[in-house]
């Protein structure tokens, strides 16, 4: 639907939880370097898709898909793909701020050392770089070596956007990154958003319509596992072609 | 800057432009309207196109940015008083090519004596001031210049009341004229329309900046008295 490169596509995209077909012939291919947003009601799929695009839904007992998720047109669901791997290239923010019980520091620090990172030098570099990133440097370069758990809902989403950027990823996933937040730390993520589609390719899934609709380049509509209408989000939030979408957009549906 | 910001910029600029190509149409009809010049009433007419082009365009821009925005406040302000701006600034543009129109029916320049009578060029002058004023209220977000432009409306609308009595007492003793003067009165008539295009963006931005809605009162006002 584009003509800039697609960094993320599913080809004919099945997802099954046992007998339950969550997600039904799926085909999108997503945009490099621009937000694609996912909306839908509860249970339609956008979270389960989200989820194919780094494998997090690999561990849960019954879950098979069938057809291709490609990343850069490489397969990821090919057997020689080491997901440690795939999940350093596609990182991932979820609905609450998860931060471990440790210090800003070593939050941000946490994925590099798991690689095996110990120079304090290039440590310290990184926390810097992604916390600058991610908007947040400002308020806790005096406290670096404080806890995360002592810094606000907000702060910690970002905190852990900046956990996410360290490991070097070019996707981003964001799970409703937003919805437990205030309406100040909202607008703060979704301004981060914007500027850090500059470097990342950013998928997101919200409920909030309007968040889609401030955020994203793209916007895609699932309803009951199916993608229904996937276009420009001006399109989409202007003239959608499907009346499924036009229902549930404006809030009419059902 | 924030994402909204950067849009009701964009959204801004895009008009500014427009402002500019219409500046252009109504500046060239005034060396058109005083020379006969049917070349340069020809290019005003075909600019037309290209105002109604940027019309579309920003009208779409508004669309978006309400449905993507959801803005309120001062934000769903600025982007009203924009779409209204954008449909008077259209009718301007509009207005100039009428006024080319009436000057490709010339066969000469109007008779000197016929325009000083009228205070048609003094009129014409007016408009472009007002017009010019009006764009820089929108620059600078300025309410207090949006209302000095509103006043200055008064000056053209002088000249047109009076316009009617005067050409009827020239053509009382020039009846060979009656073609050069209808055309001074048609041209007079769009430029009043004009005062008022202008007039109605002035008080759109009076409402952006201020939340106050200053049209239709002036009027009011005048019943009462």
């Amino acid at each position: 639907m584009t003509k800039k490169h697609s960094k993320l596509e599913a080809i004919n995209l099945d997802a099954y939880y046992g007998d339950f077909h969550a997600l039904k012939g799926i085909n999108i291919a997503m945009e490099e370097k621009a937000v694609t947003a996912f909306i839908g009601p509860s249970g339609c799929g956008k979270s389960t898709f989200l989820r194919t695009l780094n494998r997090m839904n690999d561990y849960i007992d019954g879950f098979r898909i069938e057809g291709q998720v490609l990343l850069d047109g490489r397969d990821i669901y090919a057997a020689d793909v080491r997901v440690d791997e795939l999940r350093k290239e596609v990182g991932m923010v979820f609905q609450k701020p998860n931060p471990f019980p440790k210090s800003i520091f070593e939050n941000v620090v946490y994925g590099l050392k798991i690689q095996g990172i110990k120079d304090k030098n290039v440590l310290q570099e990184a926390c810097e770089k992604s916390l600058q990133h991610a908007a947040l440097w400002n308020e806790v370069k005096d406290k670096l070596d404080k806890s995360a758990l002592a810094l606000s809902g907000g702060q910690q989403q970002r905190l852990c956007i900046a956990r996410a950027l360290a490991i070097q990823p070019s996707v981003i996933l964001m799970d409703e990154p937003a919805s437990a937040l205030d309406p100040i730390s909202t607008a703060k993520i979704e301004d981060l958003i914007h500027e850090l589609k500059k470097d990342y390719t950013i998928v997101i899934v919200t409920h909030n319509m309007q968040q889609a609709g401030r955020v994203s380049d793209h916007t895609a509509f699932f309803y009951m596992g199916e993608l229904v209408e996937y276009s420009k989000t001006k399109t989409m939030f202007t003239s959608p072609k499907d009346t499924r979408t036009q229902n549930y957009i404006t809030g009419r549906f059902g | 800057m924030l994402h909204i910001d950067e849009e009701l910029n964009r959204l801004r600029e895009k008009l500014l432009e427009m402002w500019d190509l219409v500046d252009h149409q109504l500046n060239s009809g005034r060396e058109a309207v005083m020379n006969a010049d049917h070349e340069l009433a020809d290019r005003i007419i075909k600019l037309e196109r290209k105002v109604n082009n940027y019309d579309i365009k920003i009208d779409r821009m508004c669309e978006n940015f309400l449905a993507l925005y959801t803005p309120v406040a001062v934000d769903l302000r600025a982007v009203l008083a924009l779409l209204k701006i954008n449909t008077n600034l259209e009718r301007i543009g509009d207005t100039a090519e009428s006024m080319a129109h009436f000057v490709k029916k010339l066969d000469r320049p109007f008779t000197p004596e016929l325009v000083e009578l009228t205070n048609m060029m003094v009129m014409y002058d007016q408009a472009l001031a007002m017009f010019r004023d009006c764009r820089v209220a929108l620059v600078q977000d300025d309410p207090k210049l949006a209302k000095e432009v509103i006043k200055l409306d008064k000056a053209l609308n002088k000249i047109y009341r009076k316009s009617d009595r005067v050409i009827t007492k020239y053509l009382q003793a020039n009846s060979d004229q009656i073609p050069e003067a209808l055309a001074i009165f048609s041209i007079i008539k769009k430029l009043e329309r004009a005062g008022d295009q202008v007039t109605n963006m002035a008080e759109e931005i009076i409402f952006y900046r201020e939340a106050k809605v200053v049209k239709h009162k002036r009027k009011k006002k005048k019943k009462d008295d």
